[in-house]
This record gives C-alpha cells, structure tokens and sequence, in this order.
C-alpha cells in the first residue's frame, strides 16, 4: 500500500499543531500546503460554485496544491455552516478533476458519539495507537494553546515596537522551532523562552493607548492572508488589536453559555455559528470603551451577515464605530487600504476629542 | 387583538397550520400580500446588501404588517429531526428584532429545536398560552390546524400526481417553497413555462419522509432538512418529468452547494441552474426558459426519431 501522506486547509499557523497530531500522533507524514497565496485563491475559485464562501475556495486552492506537494489522503471538518458540507462537495470536484485521493469527512462523524471519529482516524491508518494519539493529542492543543498565546502578545505589542520587524521576526522563529518539539514539555519550554524574547523587545507606548477589537467569521478572521492582513496592517498604526476568536478561545474553552447571558439584551437565540462570538465581543469591548470595532467575514456569509443588524445596534447604543469588510475573490487592495486608513483617521479623531 | 403574517419564508410551508390554528382560537389574523415592487424595495432598505434575496423580501414583508396588526409572528427554527436549517432561519427572530427596534415592534413567536424538545405542540402551546388562551382549547386547536395542513398537503401532492400522467412536456422545479411560490421572483418562470407549454412540477410537493431517505442516494453527508427535501424529490420524480430546473435565490448560502452536487450527479435529465437575484427585466430569464425548453423538445423529438 502506499504510504499515507495526509493533508489539512491551510489555516493561520494551525499546520504546526496539525502536523504534529499527524506525525507523532498517527504515525503519518503530513503534507503542509503551501502558504495561500493569489494562484491558491484562483485555482480553488475556478473550479467551486460562483458564489460559494470563499474559505471553500481557499481549501480547494490548498487542496489541489496539497496533491502537487505529494498528499494523498485529505482530511475535511464538519461545521455547524455551510463548512459542514464542505467536505463532500469538494471531494466531488477533486474527484471530476481526476485527482484520486482518499478524502476523510469528519462531518461523516458525530460530536454525540466521539468513537466515530475514532473510526474516520481508523481510515487514515489502521493500526492506530490509542495512547499514542491521546498524549500526541494532549500535546498539540497545549500547542495551539501557545501559539494563540504568542499570536495574542505580537498582536497587542507589535504597533510599539522601537525596531520595525523585530517581533514579527522571532515569532516566525518561534514557529520554525516548535516544528522541532517532540514532547508537551519541549512546547512548554520552547514558548517560555520566545515570550521572554518578545518581552525583551523594546516598546514604546503613548499615554492614550487605541485600542480596536477584531470580530467575525472564523476562517477570514483566522487566516491573515484572507484578510489581507489588516489585523496587523492597523496594528502597525500604533493600535492595541484584541481579537478573541481563535482556536483556544472557540473550540478548547468555549464559552457559549456566558456569551448567550452577556448579549441577551440584543439576542435571544442562538445565530449560528460564530456570529454569538461576534456579537459578545463586540459589545464587551464597546462598554469597556474601546475605539473601535472591525467586523471581517467572506462575502454572503449568513451567520455574520445577520449579526450585523445587532452591531449596528451596539454601534449606536454605546456610539462606537464598526467597519465593516467583507472578502471575496475579487476584493481589491487598494479599497481595503482606503477604507482603513479612513477608519483610522476617524478613530484618531475622535480619540483626540476626548 | 391582530396578528400578522409575513407571506414569506416559512408561510409557505406552513400556513395551513397557522391559519388554522388562529382560526380555530377565534384570534383575527391578516397576512401581507403577495410580493410586489414595493414589498421588494424596502425589504433591501432593510436588508445588510449581501443578505439573500428571500431574506430581504421577508423584511419587507414585516415592514408591511408594521402598525397594521399587534404582533407578527416570526417563527423561530433552530432544526428539525431530519436535519439542521439554514442558520438564517435560526437567527431570523433576532435579525427581525434588531433591525425594526426602533419602530417598537412586537413579535409574536414559537420554536422549534429537537435538542431542547421544543417541538412543534410544545411550542404552538406556549404561544397560545401567551395569547391568554386555555391549554384545553389550544390542544385542540392544534390538531384541528395539524390536520388540516395534512388534509391540504395531501390533496396538494394527489393533484401533482394528476398532473405527472399529463402529456405536456413536464418541468421538475427546485427550489424552496419561498422562492417557487413568491410572485415576484419565483412565479414568472412558473408563468413562463406555461406560456411556453410545459407543466410545473413542484418539488417541495412530495411525500417528505420518502424525500428524506431517497435524499441519501444523491448525497450522503447534506445536513440541511429542506435542501434534503428538494434533493430527495428529484430522486423520486426525475424519471417522470423532462427537465430539472434549480432555483435558488442569490447568494443562497446551502443551495450554493447544494445544486453543484446535483448539477455534478444527476445526469441523464437537463438540468438547468437559476439564480434569482431580484433584478428587474424578465427578458434575459425567459430567453434562458425558452432555449432550455427548445433543447428539451429537439431531445425527445430526436428519440422518438430513433423509435
């Protein structure tokens, strides 16, 4: 048989921890896509349904330069979106394209019953090791958990920075050396250190801090390159960037209950899928007086989409302003950056007012 | 005391149930009227611009009932036994809530989520209960409206089935109830396939559990219930009408899937793929309907040739 080589979306940094899942966990190589990139977008767009949510075109575009790079075995999520459905739509196209991969469907399998999992990791390799899988398992969210820890400092320090580029630099480091942890401890130690480096760099912050929280929906909010990097191209301003959403914060402690109390003054129900995060964020950080509000999610994305009446609730109750953006395959840069540059004067403006 | 019914979205699935429902409490109800230009309009002053056409119909629809009736009734589902909903229809209670909070609008709901066992009779009781009705009149109520809509569903689908023994060139239409029925956006392809002498066969009219399982052999992993439906529908009917056409409204977030699976596993049908986006001006869709139905009548002219 073939030897297995799996592959997953490319998504933020999360191919770090996947990788290690894979390898040290199911004994399996394991393909990283290359970054995403224009060609990525436009090889997944042209072969998905026109008005499909671009992270669908995204995990195409990886997909098939995943089976360039030599994958063979390819691993879809379920979802409580559209991204649950995902998964065997793209195994159709990959399929007609001619491309002949074994696709493992996690939505095949049931949040109720957990060994059904177990069963689509049986289809990646057979002769799985339990125990191996668990401490391999337990390892990597204590990965994702660094690396969202990491990501969390860079993005709220990285506008002071005395030396441009200093912190973006060890935190590229930071990730080339986790690729070589073997254990939870080497994790532990490695993300020790690198906090301390990051701490060492030298930063200067002005008395009236900005501060701008980023909300939306999770594959655009997640992946910089689907964004266009505005989270660090506003944090490159001088601005605090908070943003919630993330691995950690939404699957690791998930904190729905608390959200649905906090926001029970705009929303009775549950929306689907991230938009209750969109909402409660949003209104914690306008009581707590932030500057401003930016609301990112791929074009014609429901939940987000019908989260945005209840921001502009907030907006108006606590008279913060949102920007709102929304991503397609064709979204220009230079609208983006004049949209933000407008976004920032206004904020500053108003900053200065006070 | 006056409820309003939006004529939109779930109306169509269900408004033999609530008519009845209301009728048999004694409680006096209106519904908007059919979708018309100005409904259309200012459901998208309403609307976020990128959310779906039938989404911004319905607002308009609420926009409609507003000052005209106490409370309107905006359904709340978070799922069925069959599968999950599109979460528009999750959040619809919200969207409608915010979006008209400064015209004091007063909803009048009901829920529907299997995981809480908030089902249907549970839910119609509460709403009752909030409309200062008796349990004891409410329950019956209930089954009264329940077997209406069975009664009328019924009748529903045997006259489809006269329709399905009929010679004229028959049409599979797709698409959610909402879309099909809407007279703005929805009837004129129905109009237009008459005119150009072909049957309309509904497939929202169908036996649903039938549709349900049959769904399966199209596609293994759909999770929304009302795609499961339309899917499973063409499982049952295609061997008995000519053509399919997909329906669906712009940017339908399930159905953009949804009807690139079938376009990519049911062959041996044409199938035409519809995007309804609201635009004015028919003439581009009926040259669409007209060259499809061509295609459709060269093909069995061409078999029976072969005959």
């Amino acid at each position: 048989m073939e030897k297995c080589k799996v592959s997953f979306p490319r998504f933020g940094n999360y191919h770090i921890p996947l990788e290690f899942l894979f390898t040290k966990g199911l004994g399996v190589e394991y393909i990283t896509p290359p970054p995403s990139t224009k060609r990525t977008l436009e090889l997944g767009a042209k072969y998905s349904p026109d008005y499909v949510c671009s992270p669908f075109k995204f995990n195409l575009g990886n997909y098939i330069e995943a089976i360039e790079a030599g994958a063979n075995t390819l691993v879809q999520t379920g979802g409580t979106c559209r991204l649950g459905y995902y998964g065997e739509l793209q195994e159709q196209i990959l399929n007609d394209l001619g491309y002949h991969v074994k696709f493992v469907n996690m939505s095949k399998a049931s949040y109720s019953n957990p060994l059904t999992f177990y069963n689509e990791f049986k289809k990646i390799n057979p002769n799985l090791n339990l125990q191996k899988v668990t401490s391999a398992l337990i390892a990597t969210l204590k990965m994702v958990e660094c690396i969202d820890e990491i990501d969390d400092f860079v993005r709220q320090n990285v506008g002071f920075e005395v030396k441009d580029g200093e912190m973006e630099k060890i935190q590229d480091e930071y990730l080339e050396t986790l690729k070589t942890a073997e254990t939870k401890k080497d994790i532990e130690k490695i993300t020790k250190n690198y906090k301390k480096k990051l701490k060492d760099v030298k930063v200067k912050k002005p008395k009236k801090l900005m501060k701008v929280g980023i909300v939306g929906e999770y594959y655009t909010i997640m992946e910089p390159f689907s964004n266009h990097f505005i989270e660090k191209e506003l944090a490159k301003k001088g601005i605090v960037i908070y943003r919630w959403m993330n691995v950690t914060n939404s699957i690791l402690h998930n904190t729905g209950k608390e959200q649905k109390k906090t926001i029970k003054p705009y929303v009775k129900y549950y929306m689907g899928a991230t938009s209750m995060a969109t909402v409660c964020k949003t209104l914690e950080w306008a009581k707590e007086g932030f500057d401003g509000i930016v609301h990112v999610k791929s074009f014609g994305c429901t939940p987000e989409i019908d989260a945005m009446p209840v921001l502009q609730k907030i907006s108006n109750d606590y008279k913060i302003p949102i920007l709102y953006f929304s991503f397609d395959s064709q979204t220009s840069e230079t609208g983006i950056q004049t949209r933000l540059e407008a976004f920032y004067d206004m904020i500053m403006m108003r900053k200065e007012k006070k | 005391m006056k409820i309003g019914i939006p004529r939109a979205f779930l109306y169509y699935k269900y408004h033999y149930l609530w008519e009845s429902f209301f009728e048999e409490l004694g409680i006096d109800y209106i519904v908007s009227p059919f979708t018309n230009r100005e409904i259309y309009k200012q459901g998208t002053i309403h609307a976020i611009d990128e959310a779906c056409l039938s989404s911004k119909i319905y607002l308009g629809h609420i926009d409609y009932l507003l000052g005209k009736c106490d409370y309107i009734l905006v359904p709340r589902v978070f799922g069925y036994e069959d599968g999950t909903v599109c979460t528009k229809f999750q959040a619809i209670y919200d969207v409608v809530n915010n979006t008209f909070r400064e015209q004091n609008i007063h909803i009048l709901y009901y829920n529907i989520n299997p995981k809480e066992t908030a089902n249907e009779f549970r839910s119609f009781l509460k709403m009752g209960k909030f409309l200062g009705k008796k349990k004891a009149a409410i329950t019956r109520a209930y089954l009264i409206a329940k077997q209406t809509q069975k009664i009328n569903q019924m009748m529903d689908l045997q006259k489809q089935e006269r329709l399905l023994e009929r010679k004229e060139l028959k049409i599979l239409l797709v698409g959610h109830q909402y879309n099909v029925y809407d007279r703005y956006i929805g009837d004129p392809i129905i109009q237009t396939l008459k005119e150009l002498g072909a049957i309309s066969i509904i497939a929202d009219i169908c036996d649903k559990k039938e549709a349900i399982e049959a769904s399966k052999k199209i596609s293994e992993t759909l999770p929304w219930a009302f795609n499961k439906e339309l899917v499973g529908a063409i499982e049952i009917y295609r061997e008995k009408v000519d053509g399919i056409i997909l329906m669906s409204s712009f940017p339908c977030g399930p159905d953009s899937l949804v009807n690139e699976i079938v376009l990519r596993r049911v062959k041996g049908i044409p199938i035409l793929n519809l995007i309804l986006d609201g635009q004015e001006g028919s003439a581009g869709m009926e040259t669409r309907l007209e060259s499809f139905i061509d295609i459709i009548k060269l093909k069995k002219e061409d078999q029976h040739g072969k005959m």
